[in-house]
């Protein structure tokens, strides 16, 4: 026990007994796939397909036989064909990079937009957050998820909001000092550069910083970079999950205890699989995890493969909240690299190479994290073809791909030339990653 | 006129000039000029030797995973005083021609003047321009005998 305040947002909610709470996932769950099965006609034929009706579906003990939703199917069926309602009753529409440099994205109706910020508003809460509370949110406003929703949440609460969104550090750290913002949310590497920078300037956190907790997440981070973040800000770090596909952050949170994050399992629920077999683990082994929306109306996903891997526990949480937590995310079941917040496919970067006239598809993805900044290195091989006597036809071609990687992935990169044959060869698996972060 | 030069590609890492230069050594391979241009990341060596020695050095480099590239260039003689080159270069700009590079040989030329290797925009325009200026340009024979 830590002796901390526990403040919960929604007890009724978040501290129902299991049965309770096995009960209520029970009949959302039945419900979300009768609307799924009449109004999605991919999700119709795939449920048609394992013979399989919305009455089959009774209790969560059913979902097992729910078939998987993916990635690629938001992709397949850009923008609107997953929806479950009429397209007008859409109100907002969020989104993140996709595989194919076209993103993906999710349509909210006002329920969802509600349910999203009720999720928000349980996050902030478990961090310590009150109507009292100045809230700096200096994630991206945007068609990425992470400021909009902080401000709904902290703006469901009452809290005074300060959306600064991302960059222009100097002012952020101004704006900290002179509104006195006691809670920040931003992505973890953002914190960290903010807290360096706040020590640089000679300010004292405590003295002429006034945070006392921040909510974390977007990006992967250690246990050890939060244990260093709470130290150079003196605050409370609180991790946060959550994916555009479910509706953005606030799908699990950590409570002050900060020993796992809290999944809001009255609106999504949680399994483990065996990502080889497909089949449900346990409570406890770790595997992938799959997510199940129960309250989303506009774009409901079942059984979601994330392709993050973690655990989840049902045992009891000092903080008094009965829901499930899952572990921290340790790695992931695919290649997909998340670099400054943003989805990179290794495929990605394959298919721009291949495409180039004279470039080999031998390539190695160099990732390392420089002044709290993701940097993304291409390593790509000299070819015949591409030689040149002048460095200048040399460099146009390298001026080509690091453009066409910005233009597919939407990151910059660094292209640089390497010796023929000094790349990994493709035998059934090659090694193309080298990621230098300390994660 | 023109003579033959042989590029190669090198990553820019400690180490790799000399081992490329050993090799064509080991192979007595005789380098009559040089010229290295470097970026960040790696670099172009550009060399003048024996054209009786270019496809030996070219078959060598390909044994040992080196990528080359033999193209020609034009080599002139410049009268080796002050202001000889700025002459050569005078005619260049006049003609709207402009130098990719340029490079000096290893080896002392006949008394009194300077040869240096030139990669133009427009070679064959350069070469009629040489020609009209009466700007020597030595031939891959004259280079061969150095």
């Amino acid at each position: 026990m830590s002796g901390k305040q526990h403040l919960i947002y929604n007890p009724e909610k978040e501290c129902m007994s299991r049965d309770e709470m096995h009960a209520w996932q029970s009949a959302k769950l039945s419900e979300t796939v009768r609307r799924e099965y009449e109004n999605v006609p991919m999700y119709r034929a795939r449920m048609d397909a394992k013979g399989l009706k919305p009455e089959d579906i009774r209790t969560i003990e059913d979902i097992k036989y729910l078939p998987f939703m993916e990635k690629t199917d938001l992709r397949d069926y850009y923008p609107f064909d997953l929806l479950a309602c009429p397209k007008s009753e859409i109100v907002r529409i969020h989104g993140s990079s996709g595989t194919t440099g076209k993103p993906i994205v999710s349509g909210y109706t006002r329920s969802d937009v509600n349910v999203w910020s009720e999720m928000m508003a349980r996050t902030l809460t478990a961090a310590g957050c009150t109507k009292d509370d100045v809230v700096q949110v200096a994630y991206g406003f945007g068609l990425f998820t992470g400021g909009f929703g902080a401000y709904q949440g902290a703006d469901k609460i009452g809290a005074m909001v300060v959306p600064m969104s991302s960059g222009n550090t100097q002012r952020q750290i101004m704006m900290m000092q002179d509104l006195g913002a006691t809670m920040l949310c931003c992505t973890p590497s953002y914190a960290t550069y903010l807290g360096e920078t706040i020590r640089e300037m000679g300010l004292v956190p405590g003295k002429d910083i006034k945070l006392k907790a921040g909510c974390f997440g977007a990006e992967p981070w250690t246990e050890a970079m939060r244990v260093h973040l709470e130290e150079l800000l003196g605050i409370d770090a609180c991790d946060i999950y959550g994916l555009t596909e479910m509706g953005g952050p606030g799908v699990a949170f950590n409570c002050l205890e900060k020993d796992g994050m809290h999944v809001n399992e009255d609106h999504v629920i949680a399994e483990i699989i065996d990502p080889a077999t497909g089949e449900q683990l346990p409570y406890g082994e770790k595997g992938e995890l799959v997510f199940t929306t129960i309250t989303k109306t506009g774009m409901p996903m079942l059984r979601y493969r994330t392709h993050d891997i973690c655990s989840l526990t049902d045992k009891p949480c000092a903080c008094g909240r009965t829901t499930v937590r899952m572990s921290r995310i340790t790695g992931r079941t695919d290649d997909m690299l998340i670099i400054r917040g943003v989805n990179v496919f290794p495929s990605q970067i394959e298919t721009v190479l291949v495409k180039t006239q004279g470039v080999a598809p031998h390539y190695m993805l160099v990732v390392d994290r420089v002044n709290n900044s993701d940097t993304l290195e291409v390593q790509v091989e000299m070819t015949e073809e591409m030689f040149s006597d002048t460095v200048g036809q040399i460099e146009n071609v390298r001026r080509y791909i690091t453009e066409q990687i910005k233009s597919v992935v939407g990151i910059s990169a660094k292209v640089t030339l390497n010796a023929p044959k000094s790349m990994p060869r493709s035998e059934g698996k090659a090694k193309r990653i080298i990621d230098n972060r300390k994660l | 006129m023109f003579i033959k030069q042989l590029s190669v590609f090198l990553e820019n890492n400690p180490g790799t000039l000399r081992a490329m230069t050993e090799l064509l050594g080991r192979g007595g391979i005789d380098m009559l000029a040089l010229s290295i241009a470097d970026t960040q990341s790696f670099g172009i060596v550009r060399t003048i030797i024996n054209s009786s020695q270019i496809d030996d050095a070219v078959t060598l480099l390909k044994e040992n995973g080196y990528i080359s590239k033999v193209n020609h260039v034009i080599c002139a003689s410049v009268p080796d005083r002050p202001l000889g080159l700025t002459e050569l270069l005078s005619v260049i700009e006049e003609s709207k021609l402009s130098v990719e590079y340029m490079y000096s040989f290893l080896r002392a030329a006949e008394k009194g003047t300077a040869r240096m290797i030139l990669r133009l925009d427009d070679g064959k325009k350069a070469e009629q321009v040489f020609e009209e200026h009466r700007i020597k340009m030595l031939s891959q024979a004259e280079v061969d005998k150095m």
